[in-house]
Parts: structure tokens; sequence; C-alpha cells
């Protein structure tokens, strides 16, 4: 037995395995809840029955459910994504270049929205129940109702289109500079930004009220201590952990973000292969994308958990 | 309840939101023009005639729109009710039974929550036919993760009131306790819950048909409408924009009316509500 | 210069309310209020809530909790007037002139720093001595306020330490800049009867010991005559009457104080136990989802239209005492006879007759009733669930009940929230008593209420005790309550009986070591208690 909250952290993460097993299971599953067969659901009801016969063979279908799930698995865990059905090539080729496409697009969206959000939520804090904090929340309202391709299209038409700042579309090459890339991703990066940052900073003013509100902040204030150094030393300490939560949960929701704004922006990454694969009904490049999504997703979420068990004295320093 | 009391920003609101269920029933009695109709050349600018001219394939947008608007509203508005009833209802029950049926539907949930829900939509609907049905079913059932969180929580909180707990020991059976001491103290957080669903589905519903994975031709949403009329959007055309837009009206006059609603939740103190 | 240490003209505070569904309006707390303190004196302000006391003391430090504002007066804090002074004077008052010790220590000290630093702080910033010489004082500090391991005890986190502690650690943090003033607002109210007196003659030896002056504010007059020199007596944010402790407790002129002097002094006179008792617990042992037994091989009595006391501190078992007699919990061990019938363990399987016969009423009457039901809804449901009554009739009989318990017809188309605290207890006692039970269990019903209102609630009980000859089981941990009015008492300590009997034989001598120190424990209304109980003690609180 180590110190307690080595224990807690090994469960947390122990947890997090099982969590994304299970997922890898679920995902499995929903692409198996057809009631019909499969093969004929995406050959359609014009294909011959020798065409379903094969691909039937090729999808392994005649194998039992869960011999093929197994099979898939132990794929995965040697770095095998398996074979697209539409091309027939190799998926963990075509991922691994869209996937880092898409790690690039959403790492400047976090590089900006991050501090940014933190910046507004402690303005809005600052200003609590005056018109700056009041028009925070107002756009905030707004722009959670808005859906993002609203926003996208709106910037792509007046920035790009009309005033030709940026470009429209946004395809990346290997030739760019980083500057060049930058320019090009310009666009859905700023989508992305307006799209977290709305809930990112209203989350974090709502954890940093939380702090400020209790009452070993007054204690602080009775002391005569400064408005500077009641923040960094009593209030920091603590709004630490939330902040980080919220962040770590908003990241999460820009990886699924990432699938919409790519769409617009005709971004190649792994959202926008995603999409294609759904409509060509190709299975395994949907089960495989999907699974990396989910990975990411849930990987954020277990940070987001260590960061609050780590952060808490409670745990740090037992009784 | 005092009219005078309800914020201007809610009145809006519920005014533009009757305006769009309106739009909505009457959809055919209003539209100038059929569905499929094309009437005019390609993305035609406006006119007196077309107030906002012609989409990708020479139909009247205003026509189209309003039929758009319909689907939109009728699939949102199942798929709401589809999440709402499972989800508070599993939700209410899991609170006051607790135990082993608890535990597993918490569970369930947790691991379908840990899948983010547009990821997983696409997995299914990347094997289940495109049809109206499967979409209200699958954005409804996937939904209902979140109201059964929330409605499970609420209801815990209340179900360890001393008040519910003196109903317990004077004899109640469960479904006074679930209709007179739990129902009317969630009522509130659980109106507002259904508003926030409502423009979930819609937004969602859009994007799954902006990604052409949602409602299929012939039939027509407003995320559809996008799509159909974003190559425009280079052109200098804006056609797509107006769809998008509506959406927008849409969804933010729901949100100021769960946003009224949900404030007025802290006045539960205040007795007659 | 005199020597004034604090002097309030004519006070003012008011605060900008935020009603739901209403508009935000302006209230005044404090209505002309004026005070001299002089240094090395303690002053003691006492009133029930809302009479606008912790207002008061934190206007002596130009504070203002919560949106509360200072609107007239003047405070002078060593002859200057501190409400006129910017935000960097106020700094050089706050935590060096005038310190503070709040009700809740547990949720005063910043949870992720060790407590050394948080004593020393305001020594450090105000640049009063070296960081040695401050821990150095701050260890004096633990050591003369009694804490343990006073060397160790400031590397702990406040969570590594108990409530009691806590309050001692908060006491040194005020004293350790070697301050003017200290606040101390109800320093003791949230701790345990037997872990107060400890913590008020910690305060009261370190307040001796160092000659500080100090504010102490709370509710309990007979806590503050122990520590004060004067007291003023507060109401509604006025000031009532202002004297020494001795006049102000042996000769009160204003009526209030009269009554806040004779609170607790309700009497009732013991009736003998029956041969044939309404409700025998018999070797009762249960224990929440585990192996922790809450309570062990516990037997007591309760005889038709007479009341037992349970008394006892937090952990004593005695809440769940009542969760096992009504069925919520059901016992590992033991029977319940009610009436000569055993009752069922569990809650499900009761008769609803036995449910009507055995009624409860809560500590917090405000989450006992539900706030979406008037109260006519709330008395009626028992009358129509276990007689079948409706209409008119229920009606009739609501309102009979509304008369007995000293409220009236009026109130039977309120809702909750438009009650004060004792007339939402007045209603949960109407709503279990039209069950007609032979028994209510009463847990802590007064504990959360103001004492002139508890009082109130107590007399209520025993008059309708004398009516419908229904029996109490009382659980409390406040013995003046138990004295006023119990037939039969059963202490309990750590989940055991620890004494138990008639009134008389529970509290005559001699006594075991606990009951002694939970007897002795109880504030009384005398100038010197404190001293004579700290000389006779013969056990440490648990809390210590």
């Amino acid at each position: 037995m180590g110190h307690p909250i080595l224990n807690l952290v090994a469960q947390r993460i122990a947890l997090g395995l099982l969590l994304l097993f299970l997922a890898s299971g679920l995902i499995f599953i929903g692409t198996q809840i057809l009631p019909g067969d499969v093969a004929q659901s995406i050959l359609g009801q014009s294909a011959t029955p020798e065409a379903v016969a094969n691909l039937r063979k090729e999808l392994g279908l005649n194998d039992p459910a869960y011999v093929r799930y197994f099979k898939w698995l132990a794929g995965l865990l040697q770095g095998d994504l398996g074979t697209a059905l539409s091309n027939g090539k190799p998926i963990g080729e075509a991922v691994s270049y869209r996937f880092s496409n898409t790690i690039f697009l959403a790492s400047w969206a976090a590089l900006f929205s991050v501090p940014l959000a933190v910046i507004l939520g402690l303005f809005a804090v600052q200003y609590k129940n005056r018109w700056p904090d009041k028009l925070i929340s107002g756009v905030t309202l707004a722009s959670i109702s808005l859906p993002e391709f609203f926003i996208g299209y709106l910037l792509m038409f007046y920035v790009a289109v009309i005033l030709g700042w940026f470009p429209s579309v946004s395809i990346p090459n290997e030739s760019m500079s980083l500057l060049e890339k930058l320019d090009t991703i310009a666009l859905p990066v700023t989508v992305l930004v307006l799209v977290v940052l709305a809930h990112m900073m209203r989350m974090t003013r709502a954890a940093i009220l939380n702090v400020m509100q209790s009452a070993y902040i007054e204690t602080a204030e009775l002391k005569g201590l400064s408005p500077f150094t009641v923040i960094r030393k009593h209030a920091f300490p603590n709004a630490i952990a939330p902040i980080v939560n919220v962040i770590m949960i908003n990241l999460a929701y820009l990886v699924v973000g990432v699938i919409i704004v790519e769409s617009i922006f005709v971004y190649p990454g792994l959202g926008q292969y995603l999409v294609d694969h759904v409509s060509k009904r190709d299975v395994p490049v949907v089960q495989a994308c999907a699974l990396i999504f989910a990975s990411v997703y849930i990987t954020l979420n277990i940070i987001a958990d260590l960061v609050s068990i780590i952060a808490n004295p409670r745990l740090r320093h037992p009784k | 309840m005092n009219l005078r009391r309800i914020p201007l920003s809610a009145i809006v609101g519920m005014l533009v939101s009757f305006g769009f269920l309106f739009v909505a029933i009457f959809a055919p009695l209003l539209a100038p023009y059929e569905l499929g109709q094309s009437i005019g050349d390609v993305w035609e600018g406006a006119s007196d005639k077309l107030p906002l001219g012609t989409d990708n394939l020479g139909r009247d947008l205003v026509s189209r729109m309003i039929y758009a608007t319909r689907t939109t509203i009728f699939i949102a508005g199942a798929a709401t009710f589809i999440s709402f009833s499972l989800g508070s209802i599993l939700g209410f029950t899991a609170a006051v039974k607790g135990g082993w049926l608890d535990m597993i539907l918490s569970r369930a949930v947790d691991l379908l929550m840990s899948i983010p829900t547009l990821i997983f939509a696409l997995v299914v609907l990347a094997v289940l036919p495109a049809n109206i049905i499967t979409l209200i079913l699958v954005m409804g059932i996937l939904d209902s993760t979140r109201v059964y969180r929330l409605s499970r929580a609420v209801a815990v909180d209340i179900n360890v009131m001393d008040y519910v707990e003196a109903a317990r020991l004077r004899g109640e059976g469960t479904s006074w306790i679930v209709f007179r001491e739990i129902l009317p103290n969630a009522l509130s957080p659980l109106v507002a819950e259904l508003g926030l669903r409502f423009i979930f589905a819609i937004l969602f519903l859009s994007s799954l048909s902006f990604l052409g994975l949602g409602v299929q031709l012939p039939d027509i949403d407003l995320g559809g409408m996008v799509k159909e009329n974003k190559e425009g959007i280079i052109f200098h055309i804006p056609a797509a924009l107006i769809p998008a837009f509506v959406i927008s009206i849409l969804t933010i006059s729901v949100n100021l009316v769960a946003d009224w609603i949900l404030n007025r939740t802290s006045d539960l103190k205040g007795g007659r509500g | 210069m005199s020597d004034n240490l604090l002097e309030i003209k004519n006070l003012k505070i008011g605060a900008t309310v935020y009603p739901p569904g209403e508009k935000p309006h302006d209230i005044t707390i404090v209505h002309d209020v004026s005070l001299i303190l002089k240094k090395g004196q303690v002053m003691g302000l006492i009133g029930e809530s809302g009479a606008g006391k912790s207002t008061i003391g934190l206007s002596s430090m130009s504070y203002g909790r919560g949106g509360v504002e200072i609107t007239g007066g003047e405070v002078f804090v060593n002859g200057r007037d501190i409400l006129k002074i910017q935000a960097h004077g106020l700094r050089e008052l706050r935590g060096r002139e005038v310190t503070y010790v709040s009700q809740s220590a547990a949720a005063s000290f910043n949870p992720a720093m060790r407590l050394m630093d948080q004593v020393i702080e305001t020594t450090l910033l105000h640049g009063l001595s070296s960081k040695a010489q401050a821990e150095e004082r701050a260890v004096e500090l633990f050591r003369s306020l009694g804490l343990p391991d006073p060397e160790n005890i400031g590397n702990r986190y406040p969570h590594q330490v108990s409530g009691g502690q806590l309050q001692r650690v908060m006491t040194a943090m005020a004293l350790c800049p070697k301050p003017d003033l200290i606040v101390f607002d109800e320093p003791t109210t949230a701790l345990d009867v037997t872990t107060q007196i400890d913590v008020l003659a910690a305060i009261k030896k370190a307040i001796k010991d160092t000659g500080v002056a100090a504010l102490y504010i709370t509710h309990d007059l007979a806590v503050v005559a122990q520590v004060s020199d004067e007291i003023l007596v507060l109401r509604h944010g006025n000031m009532v009457e202002h004297g020494t402790v001795q006049q102000i407790i042996e000769a009160p002129k204003e009526e209030y104080t009269q009554e806040l002097v004779k609170a607790h002094s309700i009497t009732h006179e013991e009736k003998k136990p029956t041969d044939n008792p309404i409700l025998r617990v018999e070797n009762i042992t249960a224990s929440y989802e585990g192996t922790i037994k809450v309570l062990k091989d516990v037997s007591v009595d309760i005889h038709a239209g007479q009341t037992l006391a349970v008394v006892g501190e937090s952990g004593s078992g005695k809440s769940t005492l009542a969760r096992v007699i009504t069925g919520l919990l059901p016992p590992s061990e033991g029977r319940i006879v009610f009436d000569g019938k055993e009752l069922t363990p569990a809650l499900v399987d009761r008769s609803l007759d036995d449910l009507r016969e055995l009624q409860m009423i809560y500590q917090m009457a405000d989450v006992a009733m539900n706030p979406r039901q008037t109260v006519g809804q709330i008395i009626g449901r028992p009358l129509e669930l276990y007689f079948g009554m409706k209409g008119a009739e229920k009606r009739k009989r609501v309102v009979e009940l509304l008369d007995e318990i000293e409220m009236g017809e009026m109130f039977i188309d309120r809702y909750p929230a438009e009650l004060s605290g004792g007339q939402k207890q007045r209603v949960c006692i109407a709503r279990s008593l039209a069950a007609k039970p032979k028994l209510v269990i009463c847990d802590e019903v007064t504990s959360a209420l103001d004492p002139l209102v508890a009082d109130g609630i107590l007399k209520l009980l025993l008059d309708l005790q004398k009516i419908e000859n229904v029996a109490y089981l009382f659980i409390t941990h406040d013995l003046a309550t138990v004295k006023s009015i119990s037939d039969s008492i059963a202490v309990m300590y750590l989940g055991e009986l620890v004494r138990y009997g008639t009134k008389s034989e529970v509290l005559s001598p001699p006594f075991d070591d606990y009951t002694d120190l939970l007897l002795s424990s109880v504030p009384e209304m005398k100038l010197g208690w404190l001293e004579e109980v700290l000389a006779h003690r013969k056990m440490e609180s648990a809390g210590n």
C-alpha cells in the first residue's frame, strides 16, 4: 500500500481502461444492432446474392459476433485498424495522417480558447452582476444556441469570400510553412474557439465564484490582505482544480466539435474522414474512427478526474 | 402567475417560439409553392415575387424553408418526447427504488455517455436504414441519457428531504410519493431541461442533416437546406446562411424561455408559483 | 486621547434584498446603535437571529458581508473614524488592530494551506515580527489554548484537526498579531456542549492573559455571562438594554431582557412510570451498512402520556434510535413492542394503523413540509389518509388543530415559506397530532429555534400532552430542555445507554463520569459558573 492518493489515481486509471474496453464493445455492438443483414443493407436491396455473400465473407459475418469483436480488438491492440471496405486499403495509414491534422487544428483552437476563457471568466467574476458580466452571459446564451455551421459559414462568407482575408477552404499540405498553414486554418480555428469559449467561460466563472464565496476568502479579507494576495494565496490554489476540470471537459467537447468544422472547411481531418465513410457505410473505418474519438474523449475526462484528485488537499494529506 | 413579472426576453422568446410552431403546423397553407417545385433560375436574387430568391435548383427559398421548419420541429419534437419520457421515467424510478436497478441503469448511462453523442450516432447511422423513424429513435434514445442523469439527480435530492421521509412514515404509497411529493418540486428544473433538450435536438438534427446523414431527400429540413446551398457561399450567394440563421432564431427563442424557467426554479421557496 | 478603544455612534446598516419575483429593495438591518468599548474590556452582544449582532461586530472592521452596507453613523477605532478611511488604511486596521473569530472555523480556514502559515500570515504581512518569532508566538498560543501537541499542530491541514481544536487555532490566529480588539462571532455555537465549555474556557483565559478587548457575539445569554464585563442586548437591529453582566443577569430592566434571562425555565412535574409502557425498546443493536455498530444493546420504555428524553452529543446514536423505532433502519438485534404487540422491524411491513399511532416531528421544520402544499393540505393529509375525512369535515378538523397550536384559521391557505420558524414547527406538530397518535418522536425539534421561540414550542408540547395524552420520545442534545419537559431520561454516549431512569433518579448524584460531564457542561445563567465547573470536572470531553 502506497500513499492513499496513489491508490486512488491507480484506481481511476484502471476504471478508465475498463471504460475504454467497454466503449469499444459498445461501438462494436452499435454496428450490429441492425435487425436484418449488414451486408445486404450496405449494398442496398438491388445487390446480387453473390455480392452479398462475398461481402459477408469479407466482413467475417459468418463468425459469431463475439469472435469478430475479439478479433477486431486483438488487431487494434497490435496497431492494426483493419481494412477499409470502400477501397481495400489499410485504415491505419489514412487515419494517422488525418488524425495528426485534426490534432493540429484542435491544439491551435485550445491554445487560443483556454487562456481567453480563463481571462474572460475572471473578468466576469470581477464585474459580477454588472454590465460586462451580463454582456458575457448574454453572448454565452446566444452562442450556445447557434449551430457550428452558422458561425462557420457566416465567417466564410464575410471574412473569406467578401473581405478575402483568409482562404475559404482549409487544405494544408506538407510543402507549406507553419505560417502558411496557420493562415489556412485561421477560420476553422476561430469557429472552434467561438464554439467552446462560451461554455468554458461560463463554467470557469462558476468555478471561481464558488471559491470566492467561501468563508476562508472572507477570513483572508478580514486579515487585511490586499485583493491580489487574497486571490494569489487563498483563491487560486483552491480554484485551480475546478478550472482545469472545466478546461478538460471542454477540450473533450472540442474533439467532437471538430467534426462539423472540418466538414464546413473541407479540412482533411479525421472527422471528415469519419463522416465520408458513414455515408459510404464503410463499417470498419467508422468503428476505427469512432474508437479513436472516444479514446481521446475518455482520456481527457480521466485527466480531469485525476487533476481533481491530486489537487484535493484532503486526499493529498490524509488524516 | 403574474404576467407583469415575466421578463421581456422570455415574452419575446415565447412569441417567436409560438410563431415557429404556427408555421410548422400550417406549413402547406402558408407556403406559396410546392416543396420540390422549380420556379426560376438557380440562386435567383430576392425580388417582389420571391422575397428570399431561389435555391440551388431554382426552388422558392421561402416555401422550402417553411416545409423544412416543419420537418425540423417535428423530428426534434418527437426525439425530445422520446428522450424525455424515457429519461425521466427511468431516472425517477432509479431514484425512488434505488438498489440494484439504480446501480445497473446508472452504470449503463455512464457507459453510453463515455462516448460523445455525435460519434455514437454516426456509428449507428452507418448501419441503420436512413429514414425519419431511425433518426427520431437514435436521437431520442441517445439524448435520454442526459435527461436520466438530471431527473435522477433532482429526484434523489428531493427523495432525501424530510417531507418525503415523513410521507413514507405516514404510510403513503410509491405513486403518492412520486406524483404528490417529488414531482411538483421537480417540475421547474425538468421543464427547463425540456427546453434545453429540444434545442439540443434541433442543433443535433441540423448537424446530422448538414453532414448528409440526417433527413434524406426528397424530405428536407433546415440543416439539409444549409448543405444544399453551401456551394453558393464561395460565389457570393448567402442562401445557405438563411436557414442557418432561422435555426439560430428558433434555438435562441426557446433558450430564452428555458432560461427564464430555470431562473424561476430558485423561486421554489417563494410559495405560490 | 481617551482610553476608548472602540466607539460606535448612531450606526445604521442596510442591505439590498432580492426576494424572488419581487423588485429588489433596501432594508435596514441595524437602526441607530451606539456603544463604547474601553481597552481590555469584553462586551457581549446578545440577541436572537436577525438582531443584527454579527453585522455590528463586523462594522468594527468596516466590513459588510454579502451586500450589507453601513449607511450612517461613525465607528472609531483607536480614535479614528474607520468608515472614512480608504482601502489601504483598512488593510492596516484589519488583522492588526482588529481581528475576527468566526462561528465555523472549519470553513474559515483555507483547506490548501497549513495551519501555521495561516496563523502567522497577518503577523508577517504587517511586518510585526520575523517568521521564527511569529511561529514561536503561535506555538506559545497553541499551548496556552490547550491544544494537543502544540509544537507540531501547526504543520497540519485544517481537515486533519477536529472542530473544537480548529476553533482554538482560529482564536490563536486572531491573537497572534497582538490586536487591540477581537470580534468573536458565536465561536462556540457549532460545537458539542461538552466541547463548547473547553473552548469557552480557553478563550476566556486567552483574553485574560493578553489583556485584549473583545466583542463577544452570541445568542446564548448564559455563555456570554461567563466571559463579558458588559452586555448589550439587541433585537431587530435596535438596542434594548445595556449594562454590566451582573445587572443584566440579576436585575434586567427591560421586559425582553427579562424574558431572555428566564428562557429555559419551564418546569414540569415528573409523572411516575406505569406498569404498562406504550413502547418497549428491547436490546436493540443497529448499524449502517456494515460493521460499525451505532447502537449497542439499548433498552428503554416509554409510558403513555409521558416523555422520555434521550440525550447525548453528536455520534451518540440518539437519532439512530428514532430511525430504528420508526422502522427506517431495521435493527440487527432486539425487538420493539408497541402497545402490547411487537412491531415488524421494517417500515414497509407495518400496518397503516401502527404508522398512524407513531408519528414523528423533525428538527428542520422547513424541509419537513412539502413547499408546494398549503398548511391546510399538510395538516389535512393524515386526516384523509387515516380517517377518510373529506371536504367540510376535514376542514373543520384542520381549523380545530390550527386553534390547538395557537395559530388559527387564517393560516389554512398559506404555504410553509410564508411562515416563521416557530410557526412552521407548530404546523408540523399539528400534522402529527392529526393522526391521533399514541407516541410522537420529537427529533431535536427546538434546536434550530431561538430560545424564546423554543420555549413556546416546549410549552405547547406539554399542554398538548395533557389534552391528547400522547407520549413523547424527545431526542435532544440540550440538557436544559430535558430538565424542562421529561418524565424519564436516557443518557447515551457512543451508541450505548450510560444512564437511564426517571428524571429525578438520573439527575441525582452519584453520577457516572459522562453524565457528570454532560450535566456540568450546560451553561448556567450565573456569574463564576465556568470556573466552578472547571474545578470539578472528572472527564475530558470527546471532542478534544
